[in-house]
């Protein structure tokens, strides 16, 4: 689509600055990956612990 | 022509009263709203307006956009016996079908909106509090901030947007529903499944929206049955002759800051858009039903839609269209209607979101909802090797909307936010300063012992005479600040306002 198109050329200087942050960007991708496993060790601790029970009993009335 | 947008967010909450056999929704909702009311008013923090009640006066929710109300319509009931509350803020706080629901003041931008939305989940967490102090220690009452149960039930989180009367209605249909059902694709909560007729979990893992299952209907009356995607409830709330207010029925409740600032700033510029007629192209779906469900269903955002015209564009592609035209919308006519400088930063933030929801979608896990929960998901199955109908998928799906802090998923995602929790705070209790949710606030906050009920148009006073008396408030744009504070600050006395106030009408 043409308006696509001139969106993007519209900003020119966001898509260079991200190609000059490349080199970094296996280091982040690590860091983003830490993250992620400390996140889920803190969903497993906080998670209800028994899943069908509380599935099953997460009933609501339909509203509007 | 456009008139400003005002516009609001009214939220429906699930609800779960554990530790008790057979629990009643409506008698834990109005347990939950009690409670919060009763805390409020011992611990003289300020939200509430003790002793005023909502006023029915003029509710009319069977009202139809289009001018007449086909005879299988069922027009939503009016339930004027449960807890319904005014907040000092200007919000609403009752119990509707079942569900808390509480209705933010009215606001001039997307920020403010976002901000009352905080602000009230601030109120349902205090309310929570509230409860447990007045439960036996083996009951609790929690509240979830999303739109479905996972079997079939749906509660909604409806935004209203003021609009000019002069509009044709048809044509605001064409271009909302282009809106409406590909801007999922950053509005979407998620959900793990589907609950649209004959789907399954095998068929949908994951939708991108909690919502899309549920609308069987392009326009139409209902909000609790066949629900359309363009619903024509007839309620301005304000001089009938001049305004309607578009009641947006399709989005999800969103815990993303981001996500609810997103979904209601493009969708006023849009309106602002139809309004000023400006928009050249129609994006008509050949079926927009079927469009929601794709979009929904396609996490992928590559799937093409099919148009009536027997071309086809992806909801990426209309979506890169609207911003387009917002641009040189913003170029032409300016964005004062839709928030002013705040209505820039939606435009910036709408293309940096589409940029990565077309580069890197994941990226995005600290903005969106959907992305935030589809990548726990993801690593929460790879972790524990976990099939697509694993319960602990679904409850993972669930608890990201729980409000209580020590449970919440979404609390714990890293969201970017907009405002801080210490605004939110001075929101819970103050209206918004540039709209007709001020007078009203200010008159909650200092007269409510002269006040019996308040609604959106207007307050009924007892001055202590033979009969009470109501002040219309009909424009939603009259009542700001710089309008009334000369007058509040004149006035010692609700009768003193009265007084002032009809010698000037």
């Amino acid at each position: 689509m043409s308006e696509r198109e001139q969106i993007k050329k519209s900003t020119p200087q966001r898509r260079e600055a991200e190609i000059e942050q490349s080199p970094s960007n296996t280091e982040q991708g690590e860091e983003l990956k830490a993250e992620l496993t400390d996140l889920l060790d803190e969903i497993d601790e906080v998670l209800e612990s028994n899943a069908e029970d509380f599935v099953k009993s997460y009933i609501q009335k339909g509203g509007q | 022509m456009t008139v400003p947008k005002i516009c609001g967010i009214e939220t429906e909450y699930g609800i779960i009263h554990n530790g008790v056999e057979d629990s009643n929704p409506v008698v834990a909702s109005s347990l939950l709203i009690n409670s919060y009311l009763v805390e409020m008013a011992r611990s003289g923090e300020g939200g509430p307006a003790v002793g005023v009640s909502w006023d029915f006066e003029d509710e009319m929710p069977g009202n139809d956009i289009r001018g007449i109300t086909p005879l299988d319509s069922l027009a939503p009931e009016v339930e004027t016996h449960l807890v319904n509350s005014v907040l000092t803020n200007g919000s609403r706080y009752y119990v509707d079908h079942a569900h808390p629901e509480l209705s933010t003041p009215e606001c001039s931008n997307a920020l403010d909106v976002t901000l009352y939305d905080k602000a009230a989940e601030l109120i349902l967490i205090r309310s929570m509090e509230a409860a447990a102090n007045v439960l036996p220690p083996e009951q609790e009452l929690v509240v979830y901030k999303n739109n479905s149960d996972g079997k079939g039930n749906s509660y909604g989180c409806h935004e209203n947007y003021l609009m000019s009367r002069d509009t044709p209605f048809a044509q605001i249909v064409t271009h909302t529903t282009a809106h409406l059902v590909t801007r999922q694709i950053f509005t979407g909560s998620g959900k793990v499944g589907s609950e649209a007729p004959a789907m399954s979990t095998g068929d949908v893992p994951f939708q991108i929206t909690q919502r899309a299952d549920f609308f069987e209907e392009e326009v139409g009356l209902e909000t609790t049955l066949r629900r359309p995607i363009i619903n024509t409830r007839d309620e301005p709330h304000a001089d009938a002759l001049r305004y309607r207010r578009l009641h947006v029925i399709t989005g999800d409740a969103n815990m993303s800051e981001i996500a609810t600032f997103l979904k209601v700033g493009s969708t006023a510029i849009v309106l602002a858009m139809i309004e000023d007629d400006v928009l050249p192209r129609e994006h008509r779906f050949a079926s927009p039903v079927q469009a929601m469900r794709q979009v929904s269903y396609d996490v992928s955002l590559t799937q093409p839609l099919e148009l009536a015209d027997g071309t086809t564009a992806t909801a990426l592609e209309i979506q890169w269209d609207l911003l387009d035209q917002a641009r040189k919308y913003a170029n032409s006519h300016g964005l004062d209607s839709v928030g002013g400088e705040i209505a820039e930063t939606v435009i910036e933030r709408w293309e940096q979101v589409l940029t990565l929801l077309e580069s890197e979608p994941m990226s995005l896990a600290d903005q969106l909802d959907w992305i935030a929960k589809y990548q726990l998901l993801q690593g929460l199955s790879q972790r524990h090797g976990l099939s697509p109908t694993d319960a602990r998928l679904r409850t993972l799906d669930i608890q990201y909307h729980d409000l209580r802090p020590h449970k919440s998923v979404a609390a714990r995602v890293g969201l970017q936010t907009l405002l801080t929790t210490e605004q939110a705070k001075v929101a819970i209790a103050n209206p918004p300063s540039d709209t007709r949710a001020y007078f009203r606030g200010q008159c909650l906050k200092r007269w409510s012992s002269n006040i019996v009920s308040a609604n959106w148009d207007s307050l009924v006073f007892d001055l202590g005479e033979d009969c009470l008396r109501r002040m219309p408030l009909a424009d939603p744009n009259q009542g700001a600040a710089s309008h009334v504070d000369d007058l509040l600050a004149g006035c010692e006395s609700a009768t003193e306002l009265l007084q002032r106030f009809s010698k000037s009408n």
